[in-house]
This record gives structure tokens, C-alpha cells and sequence, in this order.
């Protein structure tokens, strides 16, 4: 096509685009044009009409996108008996939703999920695409990208728009030890999964109006090959991406028994039992607790490093954290450099006394009943 | 019975070190291996070949030295292996790799016998993706099962295969038709060590090579950094976590227990948990 995508093609290359003589490619000249793609869509994860967290985050997201590019926020969603989620995206930020609600549809199938959103997004023609980075996510994205086909960015935790609305889709690399920004010039709509828990999602606003686009199930049940026999939950899993609160252990535990203690004051604090790769790689703890490295990388509200001691992996896995308390016997551990909070000290005695402390303090009528102490004497006063 | 499997060479990114001075990765003395989700794919292939003598043959895209992870695979089990190496093929993202590994697989199933499934890591240590299963089952017209962890059934008669999904909340128990292409979890199996004739195999095994060439249908356009629609436009990284830590001290634990609770309760951390 133009010289400019030529000059794209150069600099995908690695080529300095200005020292680099156009090289008319194949490619480029047969490049389709994909000039009448706009908007913004994201596609809702939901498991028996409830949501997945990471839609309506993206939905937040998508809504930011599209006021810098000046274009709708369309949403997707796909099951049986949704009609009230299609409703609730566009309470959450959605211009625009395409629903395909059809008996058929209640269990997650790779084909005929991605059949429907390759209708949509022939028929709407979004620019960009955005799915969440669960495996639900990241099974159906994979599809559709193949089939579009199109460039396809995993697992973004930063996502923004260029002066040319292209999609810089930013994502961890190397065990989290860089980041790189991912783009996709000469092919629409540019696709991307986000991880949960990294983008904040809008207060829900019931006055907002949005058209509900009633959209047909593109294979019939004979059609599809695959069948969903069970579910089986499995509450007890650990979900250290969703999780709020964190209270992890490393080596300085010194055995399995002790994570019992950082299970109780979890369970004070509302949240889940993280661990850094020496205890897990020790047998003390199953692996679907990990944090950094090969385990998860997680943001919640509030992490205990106890008994860790802050070795880079472990850091990067953690490090977006937004208070960090570290508890550790070695003053010097290099944990204490992130770390909002530190103590040093025994983490045998320190854990139960912090346990009690905060259940203590969350049983409100006793704060309560100091403030409201407060209070009257200052009014009095 | 026919099974791929695929794998790949990666450098273990678990060894992988930024230098503090030039802020670049650093690779050298870094240990290439093949993907460890990979070598899951194929401990559940060779189960499948001891309980009922399924043919396994392992492919992977990558350079010449590629050969060496291969031969592991060889000297684990696998009957025979299978390299696409070209020049071609250099600076392939996920798309583009997907049509290469598709197109192998097509001919694995032309040249030597039918396949029946697919097996892939979930995702390799180096890309961290998980885009390349979905894309060749996609290409394949191939069932997708990704993020298996436990392969329940596998029915050679009815031609049907039952698998166990992993999801943030659950398994799905999920039964579909061959041919399948399947990504696997390591809570799938333990793979085995390379046993002592597998070992003298692989020593003077050749895996089998193909270039561009030997693919007479293949669109040069959909190969390599060409067929690559997403391009890395910038790396950095990330700056240190900056805070002034408050080291807390007091005498005895519960007023160090109480001197902690104060301070997190003087953040904005109850309002937003919800406790206040």
C-alpha cells in the first residue's frame, strides 16, 4: 500500500526507519485496509450469569481508551439467560452491547464462542479488541486472532493509544524482569489480553443507557463436537491474582507447620496464603501459592513478606503491591527496601500477637466505642 | 494411535539476570532447555505409547542447535523428532509460528501416519503466551483443550477423549473428539528420566530437518518476522519499588503488634477493604 506502512515494515525490522530504503513487500502491497475499523470491545467473561472480575476492569480500561480516541465502548457477551448482564456492561461503562443468548451457550466451547465473536467483530469492526487473561481469556483469544487473523498481545498489565491510534499493549517479559510494549500496525482490530486485578473498573452507574444488539448463535448443538460434563468448584483454590490481601512466607519459616499461623492471620484479615519459590520448591506449601517467578505475579492491597528475604524474583512478583509490611529476623534482609513497614524480629511470636490484634481491632464495637468516645468528650469539651 | 508433540528450546528464563549498570538482560552462561511445560505434553504422550503403543513423534521450530533438545526427547521415549529450521522462520510471533508448526504437523500426519493428538506446553518460559496451542489447533481444525491438568479418558474406539480443565475457580470436566490438540498444566504428570537405551539412541539419533523448502505449499508471506503482525516497538525495565520504609520498634510483641495495626489503620487501606 503506502509508503508510510512500507516504512512500518522497516522498522518491525529493526531498521532505523530514516536510514532504511523502502522495500516494496508482498506483504504490504496485499495489506487489507482496515480503515472503517473503530471502537473499542471487550469481550465479558461469566460463568452462570456472574461476571469475572477482570470485564468490568476492562470495561473501566476500554472506557478510557475510547475518550482518547473519541470512539464507542462495545461490549460482547455470550451465554444462557445473560439478558441482565448485558444490562449490567452498560452499567459499568459499555456504549453498546452485542448479546448472544442461547441455551446452548451455557458452558464456555472454544468454537462456537469464537464463531460468535468472529460474527461481531466482522459486523462491528472494532479497532481494538480486549479480552481478560484468565484461561477462559486466553483459550478463546488464541482462536480468534488465528482466524481473523490479526496480532494478538497476552497477559498486558499497561495498556494506551498513540497519536496514530495504535494500540501500545505493554506486558511483562523474562520472568517479569522487563516490560516490553507490543503493537500491531497494518492489521485490525489489534487484540490484547489483560491481566485481572491491574485495572480499575467504574462505580456502577445505573442511569447509564446503552442498545442491546441481539446477535444469533452461529452453530447449531449437532455442529459441536465438544461437551462440558461438570463443573466442579473448587473453593478452597488459591487465587493469589484476585486476592486483596496477602500474607506470604518464605525459608525463614523453616518448615510446613508455620505456614498455620500465616493461615490464621489471613483468615483475620479476609485474605490468602502466598510463598516465595524456596518454600514452595521445599515441599512446605503447594505450588498454586507461589508468588514471582514461575508462580503468580500479584497487586493486592495489602502483602506480609514474613520470613522472606526479598530476593529479586520474589520482588518483581510482589512489588506493585500497595503496602507492603515485611517481618523478618535479619535487619539487613533486602526485603526491608520495599517494604512500607518493617519488623525485626521473631516471626513465631510476632504473627499470632499481630493475628489477635487485628481481630481485636476488626471487631468494630470496640473501635467504634472508642471513637465514639472520642467523640462525645471533644463535643463536650 | 499418532501423537505430536510439540516443544521448544528456551532459554531458562529463571536465569536470566539484569545488568544493574546497563539495565540489558544478560544471557550469556544462561542454560537452554526445553520448555518444562513441554516435556509434560510428552511424559502423557509416552504413557499413552506404553498402555497402548501410540506412535509419538516430537517437532519443534527453532535453530540447528534446537537438535540437542530433541534428542532429550528421544532419549525419554519418543520415537522420532522432527526439526523446522530456516532463516525464514527467524523473528516468528505467535501467528507466525503457528502456521509453520501447523503446516509440520500436516506433514507429520501426510508422511508418516495420521495424528490423532496434538500436545503442547501451556505456554513456553520465553514468550509466556499460551498463543501457539490455540493457533494450531485453530489452523489444524483440530478440538482445543488448553490448561489440562489431568487426562481422564482416552477412547481409541469412540474416538473421544475426556480431559480435566484447569480455571481459576475450578476444573471443568470436558469431553470432546480426536483429533485434538491439547496444552497441558505440570499437575498433569511427572515426566520420566531418560532411561539407558533411550540415552544410547539419542546419541546417534538424527532428527529429521525440514527448511522452507521442503514445504512446497508454504506462503512466504505468513513466515517469520513478514508474517508476524506484532512487533516489539520498545523494552525497559521496570523501575525499583521507591519507599521510605518505617521500621517499627517497640517493646514486646503486643505493642509492636498494636504499634503495626495503628499505622496500617492510618491508611487508606480500611476504607477500601471495606472495614471501616
Amino acid at each position: 500500500m503506502e509508503a508510510e506502512q512500507v516504512t512500518g515494515v522497516d522498522a518491525a525490522a529493526g531498521q532505523p526507519a530514516a536510514s532504511a530504503k523502502p522495500r516494496r513487500e508482498k506483504i504490504v502491497i496485499d495489506a487489507p485496509d482496515f480503515s472503517d475499523y473503530n471502537g473499542i470491545m471487550i469481550v465479558v467473561e461469566q460463568r452462570a450469569g456472574a461476571a469475572k472480575k477482570v470485564s468490568w476492569q476492562l470495561l473501566g480500561e476500554g472506557r478510557k481508551l475510547a475518550q482518547k480516541l473519541n470512539t464507542e465502548l462495545m461490549a460482547v457477551v455470550i451465554g444462557s439467560d445473560v439478558g441482565a448482564l448485558a444490562q449490567e456492561a452498560i452499567y459499568r461503562g459499555a456504549d453498546k452491547v452485542y448479546l448472544c443468548d442461547s441455551e446452548e451457550l451455557r458452558d464456555y466451547r472454544t468454537r462456537p464462542y469464537s464463531q460468535i465473536c468472529l460474527h461481531v467483530i466482522a459486523t462491528a469492526k472494532p479497532e481494538i479488541v480486549l479480552i481478560g487473561a484468565t484461561y477462559w481469556g486466553r483459550d478463546l483469544a488464541g482462536a480468534i486472532a488465528t482466524h481473523l487473523p490479526t496480532g494478538l498481545t497476552a497477559d498486558c498489565t499497561q495498556l494506551d493509544v498513540d497519536e496514530n491510534r495504535l494500540l501500545l499493549a505493554s506486558r511483562p517479559a523474562f520472568s517479569e524482569k522487563m516490560l516490553a510494549t507490543i503493537m500491531c500496525k497494518q492489521y485490525k482490530p489489534q487484540m490484547a489480553t489483560a491481566r485481572s486485578g491491574v485495572f480499575l473498573e467504574l462505580p456502577r452507574d445505573p442511569s447509564r443507557t446503552g442498545a442491546i444488539i441481539p446477535v444469533p448463535a452461529q452453530m447449531s448443538a449437532d455442529e459441536i463436537a465438544t461437551e462440558v460434563l461438570a463443573f466442579l468448584e473448587q473453593t478452597e483454590r488459591v487465587n493469589l491474582e484476585d486476592a486483596e490481601i496477602i500474607v506470604a512466607g518464605g525459608r525463614g519459616l523453616g518448615g510446613p507447620e508455620p505456614f498455620a499461623l500465616l493461615q490464621d492471620l489471613a483468615d483475620a484479615l479476609g485474605g490468602a496464603v502466598g510463598a516465595s519459590r524456596p518454600a514452595v520448591d521445599a515441599g512446605w506449601i503447594g505450588h498454586d501459592h507461589q508468588v514471582g517467578q514461575t508462580g503468580s505475579t500479584v497487586r493486592p492491597k495489602l502483602y506480609f513478606a514474613i520470613g522472606i528475604s526479598g530476593a529479586v524474583q520474589h520482588v518483581v512478583g510482589m512489588q506493585h503491591s500497595d503496602v507492603i509490611v515485611a517481618i523478618n529476623r535479619d535487619p539487613d534482609a533486602p526485603i526491608f527496601k520495599v517494604a512500607n513497614f518493617g519488623i525485626v524480629g521473631d516471626l513465631f511470636s510476632i504473627i499470632p500477637a499481630i493475628t489477635k490484634a487485628v481481630q481485636e481491632r476488626r471487631q468494630l464495637p470496640f473501635a467504634v466505642a472508642a471513637t465514639a468516645k472520642e467523640a462525645v468528650a471533644a463535643t463536650a469539651g | 494411535m499418532h501423537i505430536v508433540v510439540c516443544i521448544k528450546q528456551v532459554p531458562d528464563s529463571r536465569e536470566i539476570r539484569i545488568d544493574p549498570v546497563t539495565n540489558t538482560l544478560v544471557r550469556q552462561g544462561v542454560p537452554a532447555i526445553v520448555n518444562y511445560y513441554d516435556l509434560h505434553g510428552l511424559e502423557e504422550a509416552l504413557r499413552f505409547k506404553d498402555e497402548m503403543g501410540a506412535r509419538v513423534t516430537v517437532v519443534s521450530m527453532g535453530p540447528p542447535s534446537a537438535e540437542k533438545a530433541l534428542r532429550q526427547c528421544i532419549s525419554m521415549g519418543a520415537d522420532e523428532a522432527v526439526l523446522v529450521s530456516d532463516r525464514g522462520f527467524a523473528g516468528a510471533d505467535t501467528l507466525a509460528t503457528s502456521y509453520v508448526i501447523a503446516l509440520t504437523v500436516t506433514k507429520v500426519a501426510t508422511e508418516m501416519e495420521p495424528v490423532d493428538m496434538v500436545f503442547c506446553g501451556k505456554q513456553t518460559l520465553d514468550g509466556d503466551t499460551g498463543q501457539v496451542g490455540p493457533g494450531v489447533a485453530c489452523r489444524l481444525d483440530y478440538e482445543q483443550m488448553t490448561y489440562v491438568e489431568k487426562v481422564v479418558e482416552l477412547n481409541p474406539g469412540e474416538r473421544t477423549v475426556t480431559v480435566h480443565r484447569h480455571l481459576e475457580d475450578g476444573v471443568e470436566v470436558v469431553k470432546t473428539k480426536l483429533p485434538v490438540l491439547i496444552t497441558v498444566l505440570t499437575e498433569l504428570n511427572k515426566p520420566r528420566r531418560a532411561s539407558l537405551p533411550g540415552v544410547l539412541r539419542a546419541a546417534k539419533y538424527k532428527p529429521i530437518v525440514w527448511s522452507t523448502n521442503d514445504f512446497p505449499d508454504i506462503d512466504r508471506a505468513k513466515i517469520g518476522l513478514k508474517g508476524s503482525p506484532t512487533i516489539v516497538s520498545k523494552t525497559w525495565v521496570p523501575e525499583p519499588r521507591k519507599v521510605n520504609t518505617e521500621m517499627i520498634a517497640a517493646d514486646g510483641v503486643d505493642a509492636l503488634s498494636a504499634a503495626l495495626i495503628d499505622r496500617l489503620w492510618n491508611t487508606d487501606l480500611p476504607t477500601r477493604l471495606g472495614w471501616a
